[in-house]
């Protein structure tokens, strides 16, 4: 026979859990505040164009040249290559016509002929048509996320399963809150990326919180009747906490290869998406282990406590209580 | 119990070597100059413009959008296509979005077209084509106010039609390229469908130009493209144009042309974007290697940690990435290609997480089980059974946002579309080929967990104990005896 393995006390300090996501939670709202967010050329509409040139230009005077060939205000940012490759930046808040586009390139490649003036990027979006886009994502995460609650509370109805659906909907909440302020403090601006990692940590986090249920309702009818669900829920915890861990594991090392490949190549397309995935994995592992079930037993107590004699409420709070024969 | 036999494990495993390698190679055949492709392989894959850079086009209705139907926009949509085909681009998306009367356009720039210019070939899309037929084929040089010629940008004089005109583009509904076979042969006409409004106009012209020989001439922006000679008054608005067709392409190009011009509202680029393909290039190397060095160290890891079950994780993980290139790459038939973005990499990444998970679970069950004392089919079967709806429910859940993604973001005629219509009725359907993509390769990558991460492990596992040497609890993760 093996040995009895060592069972955290997870729902037991689920306080200290609670407490360590609500700071985290605090500091990406002060960095939001503080610093904003960005949005996209994608959300917010306008006009990004990239052109690459070599050697040197006058800052001022391609200023005034812009401003005499264009009729929108616009901004001008320049960047400094390592060698002699050097780019430039223009935005402007509206969208502009490919004619103006044409007549821009024209005068630009006048007044520089020698200059290797490339465009290498144009994105041009009416405001009116990423407000649409941007609504929609939202409507894609709020549509899953109903679809999932409902899908949850169907599964595990024999645990309850809305209120199991609601807390795994909060440790979900949880990680695209985690993913959206990786996008605020590293000032990746929002744009499509952001709804694919969204999307990709909405279906990891929820599927490490179900094996945890999964256990959960399975422990439900192994366990002896007087266990409380605090200790059905601890268990449960325990014996997926290998699971979790290498899980996570492996899918953290399979991203980070691709952040650290893409950071030293200068990606800023791929770490943009892979930075946020990979911070959003650990937050997966975190609400679906640490916040997810220990705040369903947080739940049920409260309810037990109500009616007043709820299975876990007349028994020691804390998930361990007394061993459990199994 | 039912047994699983000794066999089964090399058969399993032999299919998912199969399936990898022809995944990832492809089967061609090279006859001289002629490549042929028996199965796509990973090179086959098309690579969206985020990666690969390239050009992303709205076209919209120049005014107001009131009278312009879903028909009409789809009008469009078909004549963009041909445009594109006729400036050799074929590796392009295009969608109709009849909520918004709009017409979306994706195609690859790749990086040996150094003289590709993005803009003209926008432009070149976008343009409204002027279809015109008229009497006879005169013409005359421009002149303008002043009574001296027009010239064009490099100085030769402008020639304009001036015969009266019969029909236009509005009048026009389709051109189509047929084999006449009325005389025993195959002769190459082109078939012209007028609308309603045409219909007249046309009997008249052509009971006109028949009585004397006349000829009707086909103009798409000034420019002669056909000029057939009329022999009988047509009264139902079906005429055949015929002769003069060396093949049947050039019978094609001329129905292509006149189509071109029946554009049923002008158009306008709406927004744009082009990525400079040089920045596609490098991410797409990272990618590939990052996902290599990936799957290697998974692939260390399971075998190390859970020794066999981790063996069989591993042949049934590469059976999983092999299955999802081809899902991409169009290997089987009944999957189309499918244009791969950043986000539908984020896709795969998923679907590989979740298959790990899925042998994880399993493994760990199993492992639990010898520990518990179990024997060794015992603890395999109990294993699989007591993991199953773990990773049936975490599949489902990724499964519902998959069809939520190609719901929202796929095409409005989608499958998945429809079936949201319901929840989507206040959004206008527009597209985003990158989303779309996200929820395409995860519903690909968690079909293949079923298929490998769960039934193809199981049956490998089952039929590998059975040989002596390895039925050992240590190598099922109990401890070393």
């Amino acid at each position: 026979m093996s040995k009895e393995r060592k069972e955290w006390n997870i729902v037991g300090k689920k306080k200290y859990f609670f407490a360590a996501s609500i700071v985290i939670m605090v500091v990406g709202i002060v960095f939001n505040i503080l610093f904003g967010v960005e949005l996209d050329i994608e959300f917010k509409g306008g006009t990004l164009i990239k052109y690459s040139y070599q050697g040197d230009l006058d800052h001022n005077e391609l200023e005034n040249l812009i401003d005499s060939s264009l009729d929108n205000s616009f901004e001008l940012t320049f960047s400094t290559g390592d060698t002699n490759e050097h780019a430039f930046n223009l935005t402007m808040t509206d969208a502009i016509s490919m004619e103006e586009q044409e007549a821009l390139d024209a005068a630009l490649l006048e007044a520089y002929p020698d200059s290797q003036l490339v465009k290498t990027t144009s994105t041009s979006v009416p405001p009116s048509m990423s407000e649409q886009f941007f609504l929609k994502c939202l409507v894609a995460i709020v549509l899953a996320s109903v679809f999932l609650l409902i899908y949850v509370a169907i599964r595990f109805r024999k645990i309850g399963g809305w209120s199991a659906g609601v807390m795994g909907l909060i440790a979900l909440l949880h990680d695209v809150l985690v993913a959206y302020f990786v996008f605020v403090i590293f000032r990746i601006p929002l744009d499509d990326n952001f709804v694919a990692v969204v999307l990709s940590i909405l279906g990891y986090s929820l599927n490490a919180t179900i094996v945890i249920y999964d256990r959960v309702r399975e422990n439900r009818r192994i366990m002896s009747s007087d266990a409380t669900i605090g200790e059905v829920v601890n268990r449960s915890i325990n014996q997926s906490m290998s699971r979790s861990v290498n899980t996570s594991l492996c899918v953290f090392v399979a991203i980070a290869v691709v952040t650290v490949l893409a950071l030293a190549n200068n990606l800023s397309s791929i770490v943009s998406f892979a930075l946020p995935m990979m911070l959003g994995v650990l937050s997966g592992f975190y609400s679906s282990t640490f916040i997810a079930g220990p705040l369903w037993v947080l739940w049920k107590e409260r309810k037990g406590a109500g009616k007043g004699a709820g299975k876990g409420a007349d028994k020691k709070k804390d998930g361990r209580g007394k061993k459990v024969k199994a | 119990m039912k047994r699983t036999a000794k066999p089964v494990f090399f058969i399993v495993a032999l299919l998912i070597v199969a399936l990898f390698l022809t995944a990832v190679f492809g089967v061609y055949g090279q006859y001289g100059d002629r490549r042929d492709t028996y199965i796509r392989g990973a090179s086959d894959i098309r690579f969206g413009i985020d990666i690969r850079g390239g050009v992303d086009v709205t076209f919209g209705p120049v005014g107001s959008t009131e009278d312009i139907s879903a028909q009409d926009v789809d009008t469009v949509r078909d004549v963009i296509s041909q445009r594109l085909v006729l400036n050799n681009i074929t590796d392009y998306e295009i969608y109709s979005d009849t909520t918004n009367k709009q017409v979306i356009v994706r195609f690859p720039w790749t990086s040996d077209e150094e003289d590709f210019d993005p803009n003209a070939a926008i432009e070149e899309l976008g343009k409204t084509a002027m279809l015109e037929f008229r009497i006879g084929s005169d013409t005359e040089v421009q002149k303008d106010e002043d009574g001296n010629p027009v010239r064009d940008e490099y100085g030769n004089e402008v020639v304009v039609p001036t015969g009266e005109i019969v029909l236009t583009g509005e009048d026009v509904d389709t051109a189509t390229a047929l084999y006449d076979t009325s005389n025993g042969k195959n002769t190459p006409v082109v078939q012209l469908v007028l609308l309603e409004s045409g219909k007249e106009k046309f009997a008249e012209a052509t009971a006109e130009q028949a009585a004397s020989d006349g000829t009707i001439s086909i103009w798409l922006d000034n420019e002669m493209i056909s000029n057939p000679t009329v022999d009988e008054t047509i009264e139902n608005g079906e005429a055949v144009i015929s002769g003069g067709f060396a093949d049947f392409s050039e019978a094609s190009d001329l129905a292509n042309l006149i189509n071109s011009g029946a554009l049923p509202f002008n158009i306008e680029v709406k927004s744009n974007g082009v990525i400079d393909p040089t920045l596609g290039d490098k991410s797409l190397d990272i990618m590939v290697m990052a996902g290599i060095i990936a799957l290697a160290l998974i692939s260390l890891f399971m075998l190390f940690y859970y020794r066999l079950p981790g063996l069989v994780a591993v042949i049934a993980l590469f059976g999983q990435v092999a299955g999802m290139i081809a899902g991409v790459s169009g290997y089987f038939g009944f999957f189309q290609s499918f244009t791969l973005t950043l986000p539908g990499i984020a896709g795969i990444i998923l679907s590989i997480g979740m298959g790990v998970d899925a042998n994880v679970i399993t493994a760990e069950r199993i492992k639990e089980e010898i520990r518990a004392g179990r024997t060794i089919d015992g603890a395999i079967s109990r294993g699989y059974d007591s993991s199953f709806w773990a990773i049936f429910d975490g599949n489902v859940t990724n499964i519902i946002v998959a069809i939520v993604l190609m719901g929202v973001f796929g095409p409005p005629s989608g499958l998945w579309a429809t079936i949201l219509k319901p929840f989507l009725f206040m959004f206008p359907a527009s597209t985003t080929g990158s989303i779309y993509s996200f929820g395409y390769t995860l519903l690909v990558g968690i079909i293949f967990n079923f298929v490998m991460g769960v039934t193809a492990s199981r049956l490998m596992l089952k039929s590998i104990t059975r040989f002596k040497c390895l039925r050992k609890p240590w190598l099922l993760g109990g401890e070393r005896a």
